[in-house]
């Protein structure tokens, strides 16, 4: 690793390039599986072996920058608030997955998002998470009558 | 003279109380979310488009031509009080209107924006009227081989000529293009890169990415950050009126502003960076007193401020008359009228003619509702600016996400939002632009058909290209404008930062 590092200046770059012959690769393998053809002209695969190639180019680009000294300065990652949100995503998703509802998943996504952001008086963010989907769930379902997902608690109202 | 005529009944449209009112609300909604720090106008629309998913399609384009506006001037009132310009074209109108507001100059920096919005909004509005129907003549002649030059044009000016750096601009179309690949093919009807889910044959949802990447990406940055970098909004201090020398000082450069910004926003060459800056560096150097620039000169916002607006008003010229966008909003736009089954395109002026020419009225009508409502309510939008952070990014994603499930309930949907939220994030972190993502996933697919369409035409012969001078041409633009900055270096010095 520390001999690696002595000549890769950026490292962000070289695993983008990775990531980048990867999704290459990816689409490379799925236009090859497509079957039927067109009788003239250009079949469906032309565009994803086009955008296969781009991207196989790019990540040769991402490769070269590596080498070079990096350009965008490393900003400091607060890890931990960012691992919050994702917890406050997973809780919407979760919420909504197993029938839980809108308003239950958009109180957790609305609570945990708020502590992500250093707040600490979770039960108050709970109760205005709580009050704020019920609010956009009377509005959008009963008003608009958009369907919004229906849990035990939406059954109530 | 047409044009008049479809003017007037386009007014006449628009000045229904009910279509009024879908304006007022559009405009007021569009304010005060393109207000909040972190959000522009493409993630106001695209935030805002499910609000209008069950009204008319003629009231909710109405509504739709408000919030544009309203999430436009919402952007500068941002920029002025906070210094958080939510989206590159309004960067510098922060660089002077902040200075203002720490000044106690904010009301009057305030005003001179909206007022030259207002100007700028206007004439440019006028020009998209003559402009568009003249356009309109020369685009039905358009085969497909010429619709393929002028998207080639419009990914090559989007991603790599104007940004930071061509390669990451063309990363960022790249992925857009790869999203657009996905879901069922329109010619064959066969799965591009579905991996077997049977939610991605219908292909990624542009509203889905655009608020990924800026709403999820954008909370995800800034929690990352906040504990370094908190920010508290300037209160606006004194009076909010322009003084006689402040209106001296601002009529030219909302004028200028006006006329460099619209023909370049009405160029399919993407984004509003480029007249913002030229307008910028016009006013100092014909300013008066260049030594206040730095400093909070008045000319340093109203000339970007109006480059800005004209420049707007100009990206709907491609985006009503060939179905182009050439920037993000623009983008998102797109996916607006599509979800109401319109599509934009030379064909829309025959097809749906009261359709657009409602639009454009209402553009002016959103136009002065916005001059009617802003100024009075300034007080307002600075109460806005203070509800704490933690409450305004929870807010954002509780909508964010309501907006995303009320368009497609499931919960494929949610990890496709989620997972953007992460590329969002990755891609501000490293700095990629994110507007050609999304104009990526929109015009990918249309210029994947277009060139099928040609090659068909053609029986195959790729020649049917370089046969047609237009198209011709317009390929050798998109080269030279690809190429171009690889070779000069010093072409890419306009910054551009995020939408």
């Amino acid at each position: 690793m520390t001999s690696k590092s002595a000549f890769i200046h950026n490292r962000p770059a070289a695993v983008i390039a990775i990531v980048l012959f990867a999704i290459a690769a990816v689409t490379y393998w799925d236009a090859s599986r497509m079957v039927v053809r067109a009788t003239y002209g250009m079949s469906a695969t032309a565009a994803s072996y086009f955008v296969a190639i781009l991207f196989a180019i790019l990540a040769a680009g991402h490769l070269i920058s590596a080498f070079k000294p990096n350009d965008v300065e490393n900003e400091e990652v607060d890890w931990k608030a960012v691992g919050w949100i994702g917890l406050a995503l997973s809780g919407l998703i979760v919420s909504i997955w197993a029938g839980g509802g809108f308003i239950l998943g958009s109180t957790l996504l609305f609570a945990f998002t708020a502590r992500a952001f250093g707040r600490k008086a979770f039960v108050t963010d709970i109760c205005l998470g709580a009050i704020l989907g019920i609010i956009i769930f009377l509005l959008f379902n009963k008003l608009l009558t958009l369907a919004l997902p229906m849990g035990p608690l939406e059954r109530l109202l | 003279m047409d044009t008049l005529i479809y003017l007037f009944q386009g007014f006449a449209i628009a000045i229904d109380p009910a279509n009024l009112i879908y304006a007022a609300i559009g405009v007021i909604i569009g304010t005060a979310v393109g207000v909040l720090p972190g959000i522009g106008p493409a993630l106001t629309v695209a935030l805002l488009l499910p609000v209008t998913f069950k009204l008319d399609p003629g009231g909710s384009i109405i509504m739709f031509a408000g919030i544009y506006y309203g999430g436009m001037y919402g952007g500068s009132t941002t920029a002025i009080l906070l210094n958080t310009p939510g989206e590159s074209a309004s960067v510098v109108t922060a660089l002077e209107g902040n200075q203002m507001a720490r000044r106690g100059r904010g009301g009057p920096a305030l005003a001179t924006a909206a007022i030259g919005s207002f100007v700028a909004a206007l004439i440019a509005t006028v020009g998209l009227a003559f402009l568009a129907p003249v356009l309109v003549k020369v685009a039905v002649k358009f085969g497909p081989w010429d619709y393929f030059g002028l998207m080639l044009i419009a990914f090559v000016t989007v991603s790599a000529t104007f940004g930071s750096s061509p390669l990451r601009g063309l990363t960022s179309l790249a992925f857009g293009l790869w999203l657009g690949l996905m879901g069922i093919d329109q010619l064959t009807g066969q799965a591009r890169l579905t991996f077997g889910v049977p939610e991605l044959l219908d292909g990624v949802e542009v509203t889905t990415l655009a608020v990924g990447l800026f709403a999820i990406g954008e909370a995800l940055i800034v929690a990352s950050r906040h504990l370094y970098k908190p920010e508290k909004p300037i209160p606006v201090k004194g009076s909010i009126w322009m003084t006689k020398e402040d209106w001296s000082r601002s009529w030219k450069p909302w004028l200028r502003g006006t006329f460099i910004g619209f023909p370049i926003g009405a160029l399919p060459a993407g984004g509003a960076e480029i007249p913002t800056f030229l307008s910028y560096n016009i006013e100092r150097k014909l300013s008066r007193k260049p030594e206040e620039f730095g400093e909070g000169a008045i000319e340093g916002v109203a000339g970007p401020e109006a480059a800005n607006n004209a420049s707007a008003a100009g990206t709907l010229v491609p985006l009503l008359t060939l179905g182009l966008p050439t920037s993000a909003t623009a983008a998102v736009m797109l996916a607006g009228f599509q979800q109401y089954n319109i599509q934009p395109g030379p064909l829309l002026f025959a097809q749906h003619a009261d359709l657009v020419w409602g639009l454009v009225a209402s553009l002016f009508i959103a136009n002065v509702m916005l001059l009617v409502l802003n100024l009075p309510l300034v007080g307002l939008w600075v109460r806005l600016l203070k509800i704490p952070l933690p409450w305004l990014y929870a807010g954002i994603l509780v909508f964010a996400s309501m907006g995303t499930i009320a368009a497609n309930p499931s919960v494929v949907e949610l990890l496709l939002l989620t997972g953007f939220g992460v590329v969002g994030f990755l891609m501000r972190r490293f700095d990629y632009p994110i507007a050609p993502a999304v104009v990526g996933l929109i015009l990918g697919p249309l210029a994947d058909s277009a060139l099928r369409r040609s090659l068909q035409m053609s029986l195959g012969d790729p020649i049917v290209f370089l046969q047609h001078p237009s198209s011709a041409i317009m390929i050798g633009i998109a080269v030279v404008a690809l190429v171009a900055p690889f070779i000069f270096r010093g072409l890419s010095r306009f910054q551009q930062d995020e939408d």
